[in-house]
């Protein structure tokens, strides 16, 4: 058995010696991006690839918990849906709006709008998050605490899950006017923009994510 | 090498099947009308998994035993990337047989588990606790008495929180093993007091989960008087091994007598039918 | 070469020994710390199930030795049915999380799937070592777990994170099998001992495992999607490369479903919500909120965890698995000296069982409570993914027919691969069925087929791959003689223990009983249980060559060229061991499918991936597979 391998082994050796094989023989036209010499350039669509798979999993999470709602309610006790989560879906819509300002302007290259419109989307963010505080105090005052049965448990619930990955959102945002900062002098670059785009993904997806637990939570109760 | 390694797989086909083949060890005898459907769907299963895991298993090693590489470079192996038709065929075959055997088990599920117990149903409530099994009979009245968690008083042997002050609830008894009629639908009532539990008893083929919080209908027919073991099939802390009773199949003369008496009487009696009847040799 | 957009060298090769081998970046020294954690995790997964052969077959045996070692677990060497159910929650916990989920994907998978492709390395390398590092934690985690939950002064140290984290109960871990069903999992110590602390640690190291895993899944689909080098067509990959692809999407899908489960459990135990536990429930002599150890719990429902759980754990078993039936079919096809039977079948197949996992979570549910309605469906599709099982053998046998086998220790543990897939998962037909579930639900049967089927293949085509590979990723040989004794009593040894749980099965003999000395119809079983765990303590003790032959191959073993099995894909290209950027800074070109051997003309009976037309005199240039 042990000289089956051996002879394996001799006949195996000549290809190895071959390599690189035909890549050296024209070393400029074997990168998949480009012929340029550099072979793997910048790739946008890294990016978007990343992003959609990370969506992807997030989604998955909320469908999960979403049924574990869906089954869990009963409805013998009506939780009434806080006025602020009303407030909370007009900021997080119009956030989104304002993000699709900062894209557009990015796009015609005007630096310092787009930086401004980042800022007005930050700003929805984070007045988001606070809509979402204010909200969880109103339930608090209308006696529906977090433990409990698990219809009022999942107000919460719901709304914190969300609250972190929208945390994740502003971080970007900052990450990107981080960034858009130290470029302000540079032409905008391939780079920049696939970020820029991919943020803006998260972003309306979140955004997306927080309508659908809202008409969730205000239609099954 | 080779020719070793084709042998050793054929023996160990050979051995395996043999294994089952032989019986030496199998299911206990079946107690339950659904039964004989159920061991026959088992059989006509085993048969397909048998003859597809032989084949398979006497294809591989056939493969290995004549296929080897001689050492001479110029005796190649065929070359080849398929055959789409080879591949169609087998895959519906497969299809075939698989969905078949998928369609004809559903018979014995439907049954037993899409119909509601028939009319007269001898009926019991099982409660089941940490290690201990909890059987509540209606009495002659046909009515369980109101239960309520908040009654519970393991001292006073009250493991279920029977509701003393219910009239529905003076005629019924609680015991420690199951008494059932022969040849008559039985319903149980499925509950648990703390975590899951399982309803077992080999000889009945029927498992059903009791879930806290749930009350799961259940229903069969016993058909051979005796004595058999019940066990619990769900992981349900430290002793689950000996959550163990026993499950008593009765004459229903013998029914109709245990069901008329009052709750200590019917524990003696109980315990005196456990006495009487045996075990099934295995 | 120009450095001026992300060239190659996007991270220079480190030099400092903990960049270099701790926190590397480096995809393949990942993939061999994902082997490293596999092979310490195995070790400890195995232990385990030798204890609990010992309790099953000789229940009430005086072990001096245990109570050396688990002074609360085996006091006066009697091991108790606690210590028996904390090992076999533990035992199925490690094996399936930290093997099976981690030697697979993350060591092999890291380790070939961008030298398979093409690329330099993995799509996000920092990603990728938190990938490691995160599930790193988690098996600390786990180990803690049973520290926590055997010692009780330990416990106090975690009182600041709220009353469920003080003190274990003082059993040697927790206790709820690897599925951890609700409310068991989820009442906390008043449902007994093996509730404790640790049980707290058991779910927040799953949940760490979870995020490990997706930040692994993450990596692999965008490497693959976006950086295979100039000519990999997606029909010309590896079949590796699918599986692994596959298997990362079902845990991309599959894991944040866990997690989401896995954090309502936790906040049922911690912070005392209700979502998987009902009103009124009276447990350890306790009504449910009548006593500060036992809040008032309502309106949740245990069966949701166990819909949360399969719907990740049906597709887990396919993580498991696909990787050994992508690393088996490459194997066969090089040591078989012809190409895959059926390229694109296989593909298909590797689809078609991904995505009908996501359909048949409620076969381990007939029983369970949930609608007898859904029962049927669930059953009828369950059978349905026998077919593309099915396929895959048929397949394998097309692939070997007319061959010419070279008889590597590699080969035969593929060829091990499927004979034991055949015999584990043709069970699947009888336990697929609803009716007969009502017999088999939670016996041995169960236990035997999950185990040669996800557990024993599975591990078989980790063998296969590590004794294949081996000469690639350390330029050494792992050892042919000891692998083939390795070989010959291992595949011999797996039937032994689990083709007789199976009759174990059919004959009633209920799984996680510490012993089976309660039943009289269980008695005559005991001939059985004894061979079982006899044939288990020579399998295990055969290990130990294994674990010998792999330490000492890594420094003393034979040493290999670049292409040692004169194998056709680009991992062979490059040096062996490959270089930091893995092709030395110029990316193969791809010019045809991943199985070219014995092409009619050709000067060798194998034409690699990367080998031009113009290279290969005579050779008629197959550009993929249009047969």
């Amino acid at each position: 058995m042990v000289t089956s391998t051996k002879s394996v082994t001799k006949k195996g050796t000549g290809s190895g010696a071959k390599f690189p094989g035909p890549n050296g023989k024209k070393p400029g036209g074997n990168g998949w991006h480009g012929d340029d010499g550099s072979r793997r350039k910048f790739s946008p669509a890294r990016y978007r690839i990343t992003m959609w798979v990370v969506l992807a999993a997030v989604i998955m999470m909320f469908a999960a918990l979403s049924s574990v709602y869906i089954m869990s309610v009963h409805g013998e006790q009506r939780v009434a849906m806080p006025h602020m989560f009303f407030a909370s879906t007009g900021i997080i819509l119009f956030s989104s709006w304002t993000l699709s300002r900062a894209k557009r302007s990015l796009q015609l290259e005007q630096s310092r709008r787009y930086v401004n419109w980042l800022l007005v989307t930050l700003a929805l963010g984070l007045a988001f998050l606070s809509s979402q505080l204010i909200g969880w105090k109103e339930l608090k005052d209308a006696g529906v605490y977090f433990v409990g049965q698990p219809h009022s448990s999942f107000f919460y619930f719901f709304t914190a899950v969300h609250g972190v990955h929208l945390l994740g959102g502003i971080f970007l945002l900052v990450f990107l006017l981080i960034k858009s900062s130290m470029n302000i002098l540079k032409p905008e670059t391939e780079k920049r923009n696939a970020w820029a785009a991919v943020v803006a993904l998260y972003w309306h997806a979140m955004g997306a994510i927080w309508v659908w637990l809202f008409l969730l939570l205000l239609v099954l109760k | 090498m080779g020719r070793v390694l084709a042998v050793i797989i054929w023996v160990l086909t050979f051995l395996s099947v043999l294994l089952f083949v032989s019986k030496k060890w199998w299911f206990p005898a079946a107690i339950s009308e659904h039964a004989p459907a159920l061991d026959r769907q088992f059989t006509i299963t085993i048969l397909v998994v048998g003859i597809s895991f032989s084949a398979a298993q006497i294809g591989l090693g056939w493969a290995i035993w004549k296929f080897r590489d001689t050492g001479n470079p110029s005796d190649r192996a065929v070359y080849s990337h398929g055959s789409n038709r080879l591949e169609m065929i087998w895959t519906v075959i497969t299809a075939v047989i698989f969905i078949a055997l998928a369609v004809m088990g559903q018979s014995v599920w439907a049954n037993l588990r899409l119909n509601d117990a028939p009319a007269g149903s001898y009926q019991v409530e099982v409660v089941a606790q940490q290690f201990q099994w909890n059987f509540h009979y209606p009495g002659n009245d046909n009515v369980f008495g109101r239960t309520d968690p908040k009654l519970i008083d393991d001292g006073a042997l009250n493991f279920i929180g029977i509701d003393e002050t219910d009239p529905n609830a003076k005629d019924d008894s609680v015991t420690a093993a199951l008494a059932i009629p022969v040849n008559r639908p039985v319903e149980l009532r499925l509950r648990s007091k703390d975590v899951i539990h399982n309803f077992w008893v080999p000889q009945l083929r029927f498992k059903q989960d009791l879930v806290p919080g749930m009350e799961i209908k259940v229903h069969f027919t016993a058909n051979k008087v005796g004595k058999y073991e019940l066990a619990c099939a769900e992981l349900c802390g430290q002793l689950h091994f000996k959550m163990k009773s026993y499950m008593l199949v009765l004459p229903e003369d013998e029914i109709q007598s245990l069901k008329a008496l009052p709750q200590e009487q019917f524990q003696t009696r109980m315990t005196e039918l456990l006495a009487k009847y045996s075990l099934p040799t295995y | 070469m120009s450095e001026t957009h992300e060239g190659v060298h996007r991270h220079p090769a480190p030099t400092g020994f903990i960049r270099k081998y701790i926190f590397s970046l480096d995809h393949k020294v990942i993939g061999i710390q994902y082997i490293i954690l596999a092979l310490a995790a195995v070790l400890v997964g195995m232990i385990m199930s030798l204890l609990m052969r010992l309790q099953l077959s000789w229940p009430g045996t005086n072990w001096p030795i245990l109570e050396t070692f688990f002074p609360t677990g085996a006091p006066g060497g009697l091991m108790t049915p606690e210590f028996y159910l904390s090992l076999v929650t533990m035992h199925g916990t490690i094996m399936v999380f930290f093997v099976l989920t981690t030697a697979p994907q993350g060591g092999f998978g890291n380790y070939f799937l961008p030298i398979q492709i093409g690329a330099e390395d993995m799509a996000f390398p920092v990603l990728n070592m938190m990938s490691f590092w995160v599930t790193f934690v988690g098996f600390i985690v786990i180990l803690f777990a049973i520290v926590v939950e055997g010692n009780q002064s330990i416990g106090q140290w975690f009182a600041a994170l709220g009353p469920s984290f003080v003190g274990g109960s003082g059993t040697v871990g927790p206790i709820g099998g690897w599925t951890g069903y609700a409310p068991l999992s989820a009442l906390g110590k008043v449902a007994g001992p093996g509730q404790g602390a640790g049980m707290n640690f058991w779910v927040i190291s799953i949940a760490i495992f979870c995020v490990g895993s997706l930040l692994g899944a993450l990596n692999f689909i965008t490497t693959l999607l976006n950086m295979r080098t100039k000519g990999m067509s997606l029909m010309r990959m590896p079949l590796t490369c699918w599986a692994w692809f596959t298997t990362a999407v079902l845990a991309l899908l599959s894991f944040p479903v866990l997690l989401g489960g896995g954090i309502l459990l936790l906040l049922d135990r911690v912070a005392g919500t209700s979502f998987f536990i009902p009103g009124g429930l009276y447990v350890s002599g306790l009504l449910s909120g009548s006593n500060p150890n036992f809040p008032l719990h309502t309106g949740g429902s245990p069966i949701l965890w166990q819909h949360l759980f399969w719907f990740f754990g049906h597709p887990e078993v396919y993580i498991a698995i696909l990787p050994g039936m992508g690393a088996t079919s490459h194997i066969l096809a090089t040591f078989a000296r012809k190409p895959v039977f059926g390229y694109r079948a296989m593909v298909f197949a590797i689809f078609a069982i991904g995505l009908l996992g996501f359909f048949v979570w409620g076969h381990h549910m007939f029983i369970s409570g949930m609608s007898p309605y859904s029962a049927v469906a669930f059953s009828i599709l369950t059978l349905s993914i026998g077919v593309p099982s099915a396929v895959k053998t048929f397949n394998w046998l097309g692939t070997l027919w007319g061959s010419r086998i070279r008889f590597t220790t590699a080969m035969l543990f593929a060829l091990g691969f499927v004979s034991l897939f055949v015999a584990g998962g043709i069970s699947g037909l009888i336990l697929g069925q609803s009716s007969l579930d009502l017999a088999m639900h939670d016996t041995y049967i169960v236990t035997g087929h999950f185990h040669l089927v996800m557990g024993v293949a599975s591990i078989f085509g980790m063998f296969a791959a590590l004794y294949f590979w081996f000469p690639k990723m350390f330029g050494r040989f792992l050892g042919e003689g000891l692998g083939k004794f390795h070989f010959w009593i291992t595949f011999i040894g797996v039937y032994c223990i689990f083709m007789p749980m199976h009759i174990m099965g059919i004959a009633g003999m209920p799984r996680r009983y510490s012993q089976f000395t309660e039943y009289e119809f269980l008695k005559g079983l005991h001939p059985l249980v004894v061979f079982v765990s006899v044939a288990a303590i020579i399998t295990i003790a055969t290990q130990f060559v294994f674990y010998f032959n792999v330490i000492w191959s890594v420094f003393k073993g034979k040493k290999a060229g670049d292409n040692p099995w004169e194998a056709t894909t680009l991992e062979w290209n490059t040096a062996t061991p490959p270089p930091h950027d893995n092709f030395a800074g110029i990316l193969p070109t791809v010019y045809r499918g991943p199985y070219e051997f014995a092409v009619p003309g050709a000067p060798r009976d194998f034409i690699m991936q990367a080998e031009a037309d113009s290279e290969v005199p005579g050779g008629n240039g197959h550009n993929g597979h249009k047969h």
